[in-house]
């Protein structure tokens, strides 16, 4: 464990719902850092997008966030960040990357007061895995899936300086699986291609391709999603009446 | 003002009580004789509905195998199979039953059954209608599929269907108590109406995988194939796109009871194997959200699986290939 740099996750994203598949891309991203013998992932942040995102079916951030929270409840290093939901209006990613690299810088702070006084608190040590000795900042990097890599290319959906900013700053890691060409997505792309260090490429061999899609459509059929979720989240979306046919709760994409 | 509904198991006397209560008000007479008559025509009203509910078959889903682990996507065929069944109008699954082989199958890497076991009723905990079974797993010799359907169906014809099921480990007063309380919710007034037309029926529960197995030289008895799906059916969960449909055409047997053959589609890849799952644990990886939390946690406790344990059985030759390939030689030699 000795000098690896530390690392935290985000994944920015509608989680609507979550399900096991967005709990995977951690646990095998984690796996993949960890056996690169660099690095030591010691915080995972799940960051739902906000309401103005205007994507279809996209229902109500506080519901979103509650859901992810009780999927989280079991796992010890990642944990759900509202920030991003709680904007006035939909925040570009780079911008949520921003503001949690500037909360990790704020944390630092506090730990090296905190060791400067003779009674140290012990929320500042918080972070699993950090050595309180450390000043070493931890690396926040993106994780995402490899269809989000291919938006890149997608015109008009991202700011050609927001990428370079995120692979150049922060760093990616992007778990694929099959039917994606990851490497060719990076190649494709010239500021991929340059900051392409900084791009980490987990390969997940298992196939678990559980769309959010698929997900509410069973659910508005009434057919079972037990096992693609945890049962607290299909519990939740049950006793909140989410997802069903008529549910109330559809989101701005409605009128479409 | 909600619209009055004719609500089953409601006295009559009460819902005159109700209308007195509510006034004349938005009912109106014509409303108020409406609501009566349907509340008097109810007792045929929930005839009919029964009728129809008894003409449905009742079906057990069995699904054998390793579970060595048992993981997510074993699961979903449960679900999977279940929703199909009943979304056909015809059938109404009411139980599923996983049984899991008995170390005498001799497969690579297969650890100790009562392990197997306890990861499947862990696994199954909070299902209200899949439970495990361990007939299988305690008998001393490998049992052939057709034999452990047979059992099955035999023990539903004998009508301990109500009965959980045997297990050594944990006990579940629970889960009976919960089957009981929803055959007693959905018969209010006449209990014979809801009674089972016939026994139900025990249908194998498995992916594509099984089914191609079929071919696999002396693996399966012909025999025993007929029976599986002559006697009693195959519900067959595979990923869209898949062989299966060629297969079935391609064999003989299965053709001529593909009626009895259901092919669910999974839209969702859930490659979940077993196999890659001891893989991953071998190497340190995470199964986390492959598995659920509590065989994860078991598995991890008792350190199940290694390269030692994946050792297990090699060179040893599978029991269905041994018994078949003696048993054909012995035909031919006695002919």
């Amino acid at each position: 464990m000795k000098n690896r740099i530390p690392v935290v996750l985000l994944a920015c994203g509608s989680f609507n719902p979550i399900t096991h598949m967005h709990l995977r891309l951690f646990e095998v991203a984690r796996d993949h850092l960890h056996q690169t013998g660099m690095y030591q992932v010691v915080e995972g942040i799940i960051s739902p997008v906000n309401d103005s995102y205007g994507k279809k079916d996209l229902v109500a951030s506080h519901h979103r966030v509650a859901m992810a929270r009780l999927a989280l409840q079991t796992s010890d290093w990642i944990r759900v960040d509202p920030w991003e939901s709680e904007q006035a209006q939909w925040t570009e990613t780079v911008k949520v990357l921003r503001h949690h690299h500037s909360e990790l810088l704020k944390s630092s702070a506090q730990m090296e007061d905190s060791r400067k006084t003779p009674s140290a608190s012990a929320d500042s040590c918080n972070l699993p895995g950090i050595h309180p000795c450390s000043a070493v900042l931890p690396e926040l990097k993106l994780l995402c899936g490899a269809d989000v890599l291919k938006t890149f290319h997608t015109p008009n959906l991202w700011k050609d300086e927001h990428i370079q900013e995120i692979v150049e700053k922060f760093g990616l890691v992007c778990v694929s699986r099959g039917g994606h060409d990851p490497k060719g997505y990076i190649l494709d792309s010239p500021i991929l291609r340059q900051f392409q260090h900084n791009i980490h490429l987990a390969r997940e061999p298992i196939q678990n391709e559980i769309s959010a899609t698929y997900v509410r459509k069973a659910l508005g059929q009434g057919q079972s999603v037990k096992y693609l979720l945890p049962d607290a989240v299909i519990a939740y979306i049950r006793d909140h009446g989410l997802y069903s046919s008529d549910s109330p709760w559809k989101g701005k994409g409605n009128a479409s | 003002m909600e619209p009055m509904k004719a609500r089953r198991g409601v006295p009559f006397s009460s819902f005159r009580a109700e209308v007195v209560a509510g006034g004349p008000g938005p009912f109106g007479l014509r409303g108020l004789m409406t609501a009566m008559m349907s509340e008097c025509h109810l007792d045929q009203q929930l005839q009919l509905v029964t009728a129809d509910t008894s003409e449905k078959t009742d079906v057990v889903l069995l699904a054998c195998g390793s579970f060595n682990p048992i993981t997510n996507m074993h699961l979903r065929l449960f679900e999977l199979g279940k929703d199909y069944m009943n979304a056909t109008g015809k059938y109404r699954v009411i139980k599923g039953i996983i049984s899991p082989v008995g170390d005498a199958y001799r497969k690579k890497g297969l650890i100790p059954a009562h392990h197997r076991v306890i990861m499947a009723e862990l696994a199954t905990k909070n299902s209200h209608w899949v439970e495990v079974d361990t007939w299988e797993s305690l008998q001393k010799e490998w049992v052939e599929t057709v034999k452990v359907l047979r059992h099955h169906q035999e023990k539903l014809a004998t009508g301990s269907c109500d009965h959980p099921q045997s297990s050594p480990s944990l006990d579940r007063p629970g889960r009976k108590r919960k089957w009981a309380e929803q055959n007693q919710n959905s018969s209010p007034k006449k209990p014979q109406a809801f009674k089972p037309t016939g026994v139900p029926r025990v249908k194998l529960l498995c992916g594509a995988d099984l089914l191609e197995s079929f071919s696999v030289p002396n693996l399966w008895k012909i025999e025993d194939i007929t029976q599986i799906v002559a006697n009693y059916g195959l519900i067959c969960i595979t990923r869209a796109g898949s062989d299966a449909q060629k297969f079935i055409y391609e064999s003989d047997v299965l053709w001529r009871y593909q009626s009895n053959i259901h092919l669910v589609d999974e839209w969702i890849t859930n490659d979940i194997s077993s196999t890659k799952i001891r893989r991953a644990l071998r190497r340190g990886q995470s199964i986390r959200y492959l598995v659920p939390d509590l065989v994860q946690e078991y598995i991890e406790k008792h350190d199940l699986y290694s390269s030692e344990s994946e050792d297990r059985n090699v060179g040893v030759i599978l029991a269905p290939l041994q018994r078949n390939i003696a048993e054909a030689k012995h035909n031919s030699s006695m002919a």
